[in-house]
């Protein structure tokens, strides 16, 4: 049998109920103070609504994540939604084709702010091994992404080490960020108003 | 009478004398070329007879032939008699300079999907088509793809460059790096 390489220092269940870590902050009886970014940062990042934008092998990978063993709702995501309106992030697993592009756009585009954006698998993030007329070489061509999930396809571990990631990135995030200039050049350049 | 292939050839050289030409029994699939002003003609008595009743287009379909000047682009009809299960290829052939052929929507309306993506791949204009554009590939695209006129690597991509290839490039895959830095392999 193939030697295991995964899970073989095992760790010691440490609570039965994990539970996110508190920002720091002042406490006392009764009241907790901290800084409004950390608090909304930990709610934003613990309970959020992914759009799985599936289109081949990965979008497979992706259901394997989402089912028992690789839970992908262990993480807060525990509601899929197909509607752009209502979800943050916007998972592009898939081969992208030159014609898919504007659509991908499209649903990006109506997506609330604040929204993020993750490439899973290397045909999304640059075109995979179809180095051809007819694919898109990366969807950064047409969406400004956040994460990129290298592997082809990637494991469900690496898809939940990708929304890890962009928990960090949630969780980290300044209020203001969307509305400053940098984030108003990046979308420029990708004529995004 | 059976429907064999020769009598499918007989029933055709009857009606169309020389202007079809080359039979070929390919995989049990008789097959055979035409003149472009008749294909529709050929195609109207192959479904129309009643003892040949192919009304099934399974497929049509292009080719590239870059060796054949004069004729490169061929345009192939599969067609099939579900009664008695047997099928027939046929085929005719234009210029690359000027490809135009009639088109078989009249006789057979899965033909217009076909056609389309003919024309999107090596662009065959279909003449009388109702709706000629592209089918698969974006609209804005300038070429077509399966013709065998481009080299296959593209040449104005700068990401996948020399290096990757393993020509040379500034690490020196394929060259000697001494002290001085890379030299190529004639400077050696």
């Amino acid at each position: 049998m193939r030697p295991v390489s995964y899970n073989i220092k095992k760790k010691p269940l440490e609570n039965d109920i994990s539970m996110a870590e508190m920002p720091a902050g002042h406490e006392g009886q009764g009241f907790f103070a901290t800084t409004l970014d950390s608090v909304i940062g930990l709610a934003r990042k613990n309970s959020i609504w992914p759009l799985p934008f599936a289109t081949s092998c990965c979008g497979i990978e992706f259901m394997a994540t989402m089912a028992a063993t690789y839970d992908l709702a262990r993480f807060g995501a525990e509601r899929v939604g197909f509607s752009p309106r209502q979800c943050d992030l916007l998972m592009v697993m898939g081969t992208i084709a030159k014609k898919m592009g504007p659509v991908v756009k499209q649903v990006y585009l109506q997506m609330a702010e604040p929204r993020w954006v993750i490439a899973v698998g290397a045909c999304a993030s640059s075109g995979g091994i179809f180095d051809t007329y007819s694919v898109l070489q990366g969807i950064d061509q047409v969406v400004p992404v956040d994460v990129y999930v290298p592997g082809c396809p990637p494991r469900p571990e690496a898809i939940l080490d990708g929304v890890m990631r962009i928990q960090d990135l949630i969780g980290k995030e300044s209020l203001r960020r969307r509305n400053g200039e940098q984030y108003k050049a990046l979308l420029e350049s990708y004529g995004i108003q | 009478m059976a429907l064999t292939s020769e009598y499918i050839q007989q029933r055709l050289t009857e009606k169309f004398g020389d202007q079809v030409t080359d039979f070929e029994v390919q995989y049990d699939i008789l097959s055979f070329h035409a003149d472009k002003e008749i294909n529709l003609k050929v195609l109207n008595f192959l479904q129309g007879e009643a003892d040949l009743a192919f009304n099934f287009l399974t497929d049509l379909c292009g080719v590239h032939y870059p060796g054949q000047k004069g004729k490169e682009l061929a345009v192939v009809y599969h067609l099939h008699n579900i009664k008695e299960n047997v099928r027939v290829r046929f085929k005719v052939f234009t210029d690359i300079a000027k490809p135009e052929v009639f088109t078989a929507t009249g006789l057979f309306s899965a033909a217009n999907w076909m056609e389309r993506e003919t024309y999107d791949f090596y662009g065959i204009n279909f003449i009388g088509h109702p709706n000629l554009i592209r089918i698969l590939n974006v609209e804005e695209m300038d070429y077509f793809p399966m013709r065998k006129e481009y080299p296959l690597e593209d040449q104005s991509r700068t990401d996948k460059d020399d290096e990757m290839f393993g020509r040379g490039g500034t690490l020196g895959f394929g060259t000697e790096k001494t002290i001085h830095g890379t030299i190529a392999e004639d400077e050696k």
